[in-house]
This record gives structure tokens, sequence and C-alpha cells, in this order.
């Protein structure tokens, strides 16, 4: 038995032990590994997540069990202080000694501090580890306390930092991002897309300051702020510092490995350095004359020296692929190959639209026949795909400006599916994934969805960057073989929300109970009971008071749960136009329940922080006010939103107040597989924004222009015009039919705008369906929405007006006693609930 | 926050000392929860119909450590009866508390007995 020792428990450490011991010969082996972090190797490339649940056994890895049941001695905070290669053994800060036969150092790196007068100052932060995060949230918190408004810096606009940037707005803290260079992501983008990206950054928040050399950070013991010229500083309360990495090579220095003159341990293409038993893999190991600060490359090295151990001769790649996707969310950045471009190896295209943040360049070879390499920033969407045609040598098209701006006449960029790759093609670099492989599994029958290929294949399972393709591919497979893509809502049910409800439609199936033993099996779950009780709503119109006990969180309530297990009520206003009469009365139950109030996004008023018990009460009061249920907890109909209008506005060509007030009136109530939102605007002006809901109507000369399938929120997208010029009745008539068809077809949690996305044929495909009723559907759909619209009643005054219902607002069944668990604080005049603490 | 989690302990059937009789069988909902005040804690009561089964558990999600898992949706998972939070959908068995899509720690379960249409919870002080 030979034994491995490996220093560091990171990534790139975890991957070998990973890799090795799933290779044949590695019985005759023992790996004892030595971590200095507290806990076993995490997922460093998703830590920012960390913010969101401070959760670090998710990010783990693989548990401690997993090294004892592989036989791995796994040694935790215990780092490795020298190296003996004479006698082949290493020492411990705990003075062990132990003695190995090869030694893997995976060590990694340490962020970059430069050497700036005061960078010692308390609250000034690096990027790294878990501690270093929960270092910054315990300031943050503190900071918060005393100053509402504090601010904190990021030293470093590369990809880290803006990570850290984002990350720091997420605590609650004013961000800016400090960069030496004259434009942000230095070593990916060009000056033109980092003003795209800047552009981007500063509208969701981000403050961004160029070519500023930091001359010292300022205060007394703890930061105050940053200095750059003489007067020209930056006030803030917290720093962290991404000034790049240096390479942990330490202990190297102890034995006289062979070191780069810049630092890092230098190694062959076998990953050995310049003593053969003694190898370096990842952030640590200079290969190339580079430190390659990304897990892909890192991955390959444990490969490469895992196989080498045993035996193999497989070598490293010559050149790394150092593309990249940023991954802040809503804010798409790629670049990949050779993201700037000699004059001399080929010419440039670029594409630039500032009005809508876009900038796409690619790079491409004289003879016009390869792509070299690219930046897109705004929408990288068909990142994977050209990063496959630039990995693969693809063929590109004979005018290679169709793979950024799509052939024209057509929409979409103009190259194939996933499906026309080589089967070489590395799908997953982190794992090493091809496309054979992907496709392979699918086709021998061994996994038959993207969870099972994931699993078996591992591919996605690191950085997810390829899941998108991933699944384009498994998809492509299983149609190449005649079989179905099953969308099926979970375990219990095998079919489609559509073939659902289609189903029950059919049989007539009024309960869940009933509904799982027609077509399901086992007891159902969180997944498939709300998708059931929406279709009951759908084909029905089965109010939440019904079968109360399959309805989502909100919905069992009739109310939206808060942060702290209290809920918000929030009556309907239809088209935002509501009374002085009618206001008090708003006023007076929010004073009565001391409840938070607050105009909302959708022209209405919502009153936060009520308990469970009082719910009954308060709807009993707006009820008498003549209220209704506003369905803001519903994947139902919200609001339709209203600007003033020809009433008074000296613009307006119709009245749309009174038209929003009429369509709410109508499709108030109506559940859907996601909420709908509707807007009517009296002029192209569009103040009430109806291009940016799932139906909105403009007036113009001659009628209502109708567009569909608009939304704000994560994905933004402008309504499509579906028909123009259409008077009350024909503009109802065809919203009758689009919304009866999307709730027919759409998947659960499926917005307008995904669903038309999917919808074959497109925009085209709905107006013959809609407009020329091609399918000879719609006399149909119309009947269905009208009873829909006519079974209306409000589930809130259904529900105080049964003693049955009301008795499940109650906090506990054997006492009248409420939460006694719930803590509020001051905030402004009114309240809100304590911080999460954990 | 610690001290609250730390009042809940699972307590199997073997370590029962008092039987608490929460409320009336008629109380409560069918493959629904409800929550059950004993003393100075909180319990989520199932009453699982659809598997002829009852089960109790703490009602404190130890996500946020929010007193709301009675309001949240029951279910199973390939056949392990589960709880799914109403906050954020972490689900926890009700048969050992395992968190099953995450890891978060075990919640703490009780043993419950129907005695005369009356439901008992079981707990060891
Ligand atoms: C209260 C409100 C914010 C505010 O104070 O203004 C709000 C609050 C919530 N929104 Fe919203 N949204 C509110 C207007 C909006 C708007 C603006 C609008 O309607 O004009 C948008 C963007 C427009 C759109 O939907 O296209 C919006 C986009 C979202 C999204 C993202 C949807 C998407 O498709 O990307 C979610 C998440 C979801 O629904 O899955 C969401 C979800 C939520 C939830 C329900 C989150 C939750 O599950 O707890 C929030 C709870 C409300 C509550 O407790 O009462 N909210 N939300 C607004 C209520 C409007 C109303 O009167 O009903
Ligand atoms: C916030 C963040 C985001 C990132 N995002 C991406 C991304 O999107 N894509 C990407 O490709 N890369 C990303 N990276 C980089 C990626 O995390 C690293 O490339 C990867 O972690 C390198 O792995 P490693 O094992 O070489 O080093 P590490 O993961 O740092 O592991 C080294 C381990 O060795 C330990 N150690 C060091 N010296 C000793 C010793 N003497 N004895 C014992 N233990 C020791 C260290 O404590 C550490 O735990 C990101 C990094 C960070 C910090
Ligand atoms: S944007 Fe909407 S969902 Fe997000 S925090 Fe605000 S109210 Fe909540
Ligand atoms: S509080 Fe229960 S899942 Fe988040």
């Amino acid at each position: 038995m030979k034994t491995i020792i490996v220093v560091g428990n990171g990534m790139v450490g975890y991957k070998f032990c990973e890799k090795f011991i799933s290779k044949k010969g590695s019985e005759n082996y023992k790996l004892i590994v030595f971590g200095e972090e507290p806990r076993p190797a995490y997922d460093r490339v998703h830590l920012s997540e960390f913010f969101e649940n401070e959760d670090a056994k998710a990010l783990e890895l693989a548990p401690v069990s997993w090294y004892v049941d592989n036989n791995i001695d796994l040694i935790t905070n215990e780092r490795v202080t020298d190296i003996h290669r004479s006698g082949k053994t290493i020492t411990t800060a705990k003075e062990r000694e132990f003695s190995y036969d090869y030694l893997v150092l995976a060590t990694g790196s340490v962020p970059f501090v430069p050497p700036i007068k005061g960078v010692e100052k308390e609250g000034v932060f690096v990027y790294r580890t878990i501690e270093d995060l929960e270092g910054m949230l315990a300031y943050a918190a503190k900071l918060k306390k005393t100053k509402p408004n504090a601010k904190a810096a990021v030293l470093g606009g590369g990809l880290l930092g803006l990570e850290a940037g984002k990350a720091v707005m997420d605590m609650g803290l004013e961000p800016h991002v400090v960069e030496f260079a004259p434009k942000l992501m230095p070593r990916q983008l060009d000056s033109r897309s980092s003003k795209v990206l800047q552009l981007k950054l500063e509208s969701i928040g981000i403050n961004i300051h160029l070519s500023k050399a930091t001359n010292q950070i300022l205060g007394n013991g703890t930061i105050t702020g940053m200095e750059f010229g003489e007067d020209d500083t930056l006030n803030v309360d917290m720093l962290v510092v991404s000034a790049g990495i240096r390479p942990r090579d330490e202990i190297a220095k102890t034995c006289d490995l062979e070191m780069g003159v810049r630092g890092g341990i230098v190694v062959n293409n076998k990953m050995q350095t310049s003593d053969e038993a003694i190898y370096a893999i990842g952030e640590v190991a200079l290969y190339n004359q580079m430190i390659y600060g990304l897990v892909a490359p890192g991955y390959e090295m444990a490969e490469v020296a895992a196989e080498h151990i045993l035996g193999k001769d497989t070598v490293m790649s010559s050149e790394i692929d150092m593309s990249t996707k940023l991954k802040l969310i809503g804010v798409d950045v790629a670049s990949f190959g050779e993201p700037f471009m000699p004059a001399a190896k080929g010419h440039s295209i670029l594409f630039e639209d500032k009005t809508k943040s876009l900038y796409k360049r690619i790079n491409v070879s004289h003879d016009g026949k390869k792509l070299l390499g690219g930046i897109l920033v705004g929408d990288a969407t068909d990142y994977n795909m050209l990063h496959q045609i630039y990995l693969n040598g693809m063929a590109i098209p004979e005018n290679p400006e169709d793979l950024i701006i799509g052939a024209r006449g057509e929409g979409g960029a103009s190259f194939g599916s996933a499906m026309d790759l080589p089967d070489t093609a590395q799908i997953c670099s982190c794992e090493n994934v091809t496309k054979g492989t992907i496709c392979g599994v699918i086709e021998n029958g061994s996994c038959e969805n993207f969870a099972e290929v994931a699993k078996c294949t591992k591919a996605s399972t690191s950085c997810g960057g390829c899941k998108p393709m991933v699944v384009d591919l498994v998809n492509e497979t299983l149609k190449s073989l005649g079989k179905e893509v099953k969308n099926s809502v979970c375990e219990h049910f095998d079919y489609t929300r559509q073939e659902l409800y289609g189903i029950i439609k059919v049989k007539r199936l009024t309960s869940f109970d009933e509904t799982l033993d027609a077509c399901g099996k086992g007891d159902g779950c969180e997944v498939c009971k709300p998708v059931v009780a929406a279709i009951f709503a759908s084909l029905y119109m089965d109010t939440a008071n019904k079968e109360d006990v399959i309805q989502d969180s909100n919905d069992k309530f009739l109310a939206n749960i808060q942060r702290n297990g209290t809920y918000s009520v929030v009556p309907r206003i239809p088209g935002g136009e509501i009374t002085p009469e009618k206001l008090i009365i708003i006023g007076e139950v929010g004073k009565k329940y001391n409840l938070y109030t607050k105009i909302t996004g959708g022209q209405r008023i919502d009153l936060f922080g009520a308990e469970l018990n009082d719910l009954p009460a308060i709807w009993k009061e707006l009820i008498d006010g003549g209220f209704e249920s506003g369905h803001a907890y519903g994947k139902a109909l919200r609001t339709v939103k209203s600007c003033v209008g020809s009433t008074w506005c000296r613009y307006g060509l119709d009245e749309s107040v009174s038209f929003a007030i009429e369509l709410e009136e109508r499709y108030k109530g109506l559940r859907s597989p996601h909420k709908l939102k509707g807007g009517v605007s009296g002029c192209i002006r569009e103040c009430a924004e109806a291009r940016g809901k799932d139906f909105g109507v403009i007036a113009v000369e001659g009628g209502w222009n109708l567009y569909v399938c608009g939304n704000g929120g994560a994905t933004p997208k402008h309504a499509l015009l579906l028909t123009e010029k259409v008077d009350n009745e024909t503009c109802i008539k065809y919203l009758d039919r689009f919304l009866m068809y999307y709730i027919r077809t759409a998947a659960p949690l499926m917005r307008t705008a995904a669903w038309l996305d999917k919808l074959e044929g497109g925009m085209e495909q709905l107006k013959k369906i809609v407009v020329k009723d091609s399918l000879n559907i719609a006399d149909e759909l119309e009947r269905e929405m009208q009873f829909l619209v006519d079974a209306y009643e409000c589930e809130w005054k259904q529900a105080i007006e049964n003693e049955n219902t009301k008795k499940r607002f109650n906090h506990f069944v054997n006492s009248d006693d409420r939460d006694d668990n719930l803590v509020f604080v001051p905030m402004r005049e009114q309240k809100m609930p304590e911080h999460w603490g954990n | 926050m610690e001290s609250i989690l730390s009042k809940y302990i699972k307590v199997s059937p073997n370590e029962v000392k008092v039987w608490f009789k929460a409320a009336s069988v008629g109380d409560f909902h069918e493959n629904g929860g409800a929550c059950v005040k004993y003393r100075d804690k909180q319990i989520a009561v199932f009453n699982f119909k659809r598997k002829g089964q009852w089960f109790a558990c703490q009602n404190l999600c130890p996500h946020k450590m929010e007193m709301v898992l009675s309001r949240g949706m029951l279910g199973d998972e390939n056949g392990i009866p589960k709880i799914a939070c109403p906050m954020h959908k972490k689900t926890f068995s009700l048969e050992t508390g395992e968190n099953l899509n995450g890891d978060l720690d075990a919640i703490a379960t009780y043993p419950v007995k129907i005695e005369n249409d009356f439901v008992y919870i079981g707990f060891s002080e």
C-alpha cells in the first residue's frame, strides 16, 4: 500500500480525490488529505450564494461521511508547514509528521492585497472563504444598526470584484466598485463592451469608479474612506479587496521546489513539480508560465495528476481555455477565446445597441472560416453555442455577422442546434463531459431525462453554465429516438400540466384525491397539489376555499405570507381608481390592526403585518366597506393598471380608466398557470406601461391596439401587437380567446411571454389562432371564459361567511392565544418584522 | 434564536411520559395541518388522511426560525410522508424529521395517538 498525501482540501484537491478513487488501481493507495480550513471542501465558485441562505452545508462538495466511506483520511483544521523531500515526510502546524510516496499540492491561492497604506484597518475584507463572508456579514449588520445608509467599496473591477459588488449590495450597503484600469473586467472586455456593462451595472445601482489608483485607506483604526488623488476621496464604511490572486506556494519554499519569478510552483504537462514524487494542481500550479484562476483547468490538472500517479501518460492540454461568463443575475457578460483581436490574426465584427445595453463582438480568422473569440454583453444566451463553435473549430456561416445578429429575414441566430456539434465537443468544461457522452447515455437507455443525465455524467453539476445546452441535447436526443420529451408535473403525475388539464376536464374530476386515484400515484406533494388546485379553478372557478389543503402557501390563507409568518392584505382597487371614502376605510383598518401600509407597484394599497388570527376580522371590515379580494396571493389576475386617459388628460384618445376597470372586473379571480397582469393606456405615451404586461391595450386613432405576452419582473419583455384598431367588444373577444388558450396550454408557473417563446410558430401562430380562429376553437374558448366570468365569487366573502372556513385562520387549534414568537421593530413611522438572524 | 430551537427534541414512542390531550379529531383538517400549543411549545399536527396516519413535529422551521410548518403542504416523496414549509418549500420527513431537499438539521417529531376521537401528542416532560 502506497500513501498519497494531498495538501489542501479546496475545490481542486477534492476533485483529485474524487477522480482518483474512481480509477482502477486506486485500491492500492491510501489517501490522506490535509485542509487548513475548518470544514471539508466547498464550492467556492458559488460562494456568493452563502449571502442568500448562509447555509455552509449547501456549498459542501461532499459530506465528511463521503471521505470515511471511501477510506480517505480527511484532516481538517491542520496546516501542512514543511516538506522534507529527502525522507519523503511532511510536518504539520500541530507538529505531527507523516510519510508519503506521492505528494499532491493543491493549496490554491490567496487574494492579493496591494500594499496600500491603511489596508490593515478594521472594515477591510477579502473575498475567498466562508469565514471571510461571515466576517463581512457581521460587520455589515453592525454598520447598518448605526448607519442605515452605509457604503461599501470593492477594490478591483474584475470578474470577482463585480461579484463582490453585487454581494455588498445584497447586504443592504451602497455598493461602489473601484478599478485601477480605465475599464471593467480588463482581462476579458474591450473598452466599448466595458462601457455597456458599466451602464448596465449603474442602472441596477452599483456605482463604478474607473482609472482610480488608491493611495491610502482613510480612518482612525476603522475605515472611513479611500483616497485616490489629493482631493479625490470616496467615503466608505467597508472595503472588499479583490485585486487578483497570489498562489499559496510558501510550502514549496521550505523544500526548494522550482518556482516562478512571481510565484507559483512550476509543473510540467504531467503536473509534476521539479521533484517527480511531488505534484502541484489548481491555483498554486504554474503551468505554461501561467496561474489559471478558474476551476475547469484545475479539474483537468486533477485528472492528469491522478492518471499519472496510476501509471498512465495522460497530459495536460497545451492551450487552456479561459472563456468565462459572469454569474450576476440580470447582467449577461461573457467572453471566450481571444476576446481582443490583434489585426494580424483576423478581423472583428461588432454590434452595439446602446438603448438596449447590448454589445456583441466576434473575432473571425482572415479567411472568414473560423471563429477565434468574442465578447457578449447584455445578452449572453448564445454564449454556449458560440463557445462550442470556437472550441471545436466548426465552420461558420458565409456571413459571419449572422452569428450575432441572426440571418436577415428570419429571427434568431443562424447556427443550428446543439445537435450539430461534433460528438467530441466538450459541453461541460468543469466536469469534462462531451456531447457524445450526454447523448450516449440517453441512446443506450440508461438515462431518460436531464436530472438522470446530470446524476450519471456529472454534467452541469459544477458551475451549471452549460445546463441550457445539456437540456437541449437531452430533449433533442429523446425526440430523435421517437421518445416523448416529458415535462411531467412531478413523481405523482406522469403527465404535463396540459395533459392533466385535459384529463381532469374530460373525466370531470373535482377533488385532489379523486384525481390522484384516477391518473396519479402516491399521496401528492407541494408541486402537484397547487397545479391541480389551479386546474380546478380554471375549469370550474373553484375558489381556494373549496379544498384549502391543496392550495399553495399564499392561496391557503388567501393572503401573502411574509418574512415573519404574518400576512399582507390587498383589496382590489380596479384600474387604480378609488374614492376618498374608500381610502378612509383602508386607513382606518390599517390603524386599527396596526398594519404597515404601502402603495404597491400595481396601483393599489398593501397592508402588511396582519396576524393570521386577525385576517377574517380585517376582511370583514373591508368587505363591509365595499371591497373585494385583490387576489394578490394567487396565480390569478392581479391588476389592470390604467393611466388617467381622455377623461382628464389632454392627449388621451379614449377612456383608459373606464376600460381598465371593465377588464379588471371581467377577469378578476381568474386563475391561470402564472399570475396575469394587464394595462390600459390612453395614448402611445403609455403612462400605464401596458406593454410591460401580459396583456396591454393602448388607444390609437381609430380604436384600441391589443398587445400580449409582455411582462416586467426577472426577464422583462415588451408585449407584442396582436391586433390593431379594434373596438371594446372585439378587444374583449380576442382577450377571452387569448387568455383561455394560455390557461389551457401553458406549463405551471410559465408567464405568457415564456409561453409564447415556446409556442411553435410564435406570434404569427398565436394571431392565427386568436384572430383567424385557425383551430376552430374560438367559440369554445369564449364560452369557457364566459362561464368563468359568470361563476366569479369573492373568496374572502365566502371565507368569512362560513364558520368552518374561518377556523383555519386560528394560529392554534387548542387555544385562542396568538403566536408569541412574532417580533416587530419600528421603521420610520410604521413597523417591520425583525431581521432574519440566520 | 438557537434557544428556541433547543426546546424541540425528538420524542420516540418509548420515551413518552405525558400524553397531552390536544383537541378533538374533528378540529383537524383532513390531509392538512394545525398547530397545537403545549406549555411554551408550538407543535404542528397533521391528519394525513390519505395514508391513514397522524404525525406531529415542531412548528418551527429550522431554515429561518419561523413558526409556520403547520401551515405547510403535506405530501410524500418516494413513499416517505413529508411536510413542505410554506415559506421556501424546504421539505421534512414526518417519520424521521430529516430535511429531504437540503442540509438543514432534522426537525423534532413527536408520537401521536387517537383515543375516543381525541388527538394526543406524546412528550417526554
Ligand atoms: C406588493 C408588490 C411590491 C410593491 O410594494 O409595490 C409586490 C410584491 C410581491 N411580488 Fe411583485 N409585487 C408588486 C408588483 C410587481 C410588479 C409591478 C407591476 O405589477 O406593475 C412586477 C413586475 C411586472 C410583472 O409582473 O411582469 C412584479 C414582479 C414580481 C415577480 C416576477 C415575475 C416574473 O414573471 O418575472 C414575482 C415572482 C413570482 O411571481 O414568481 C413577484 C412576487 C411578489 C411577491 C408575491 C413575492 C412573494 O411571493 O411573497 C411579493 C409579495 C406581495 C405581498 O406580500 O403582498 N413579483 N411585482 C407589488 C404588488 C402589486 C399589486 O398591487 O398586486
Ligand atoms: C467568490 C469566488 C467566485 C469564483 N467564481 C469562479 C467562476 O465563476 N468560475 C471559475 O472557474 N472559477 C471561479 N472562482 C475560482 C475558483 O474558486 C478557484 O479556481 C478554485 O477554487 C481553485 O481551487 P484550488 O483547490 O486550487 O484552491 P482552493 O479552492 O482555494 O483550495 C485550496 C485549499 O487549500 C488550503 N490550504 C492552503 N495551504 C494549505 C496548507 N499548507 N495545508 C493545508 N491546507 C492548505 C486552503 O485553506 C484551501 O482550503 C471563484 C473564486 C471565488 C473566491
Ligand atoms: S421586487 Fe417584489 S418580490 Fe422582490 S423584494 Fe420587492 S416586492 Fe418582493
Ligand atoms: S423558513 Fe421554512 S423553508 Fe425557509
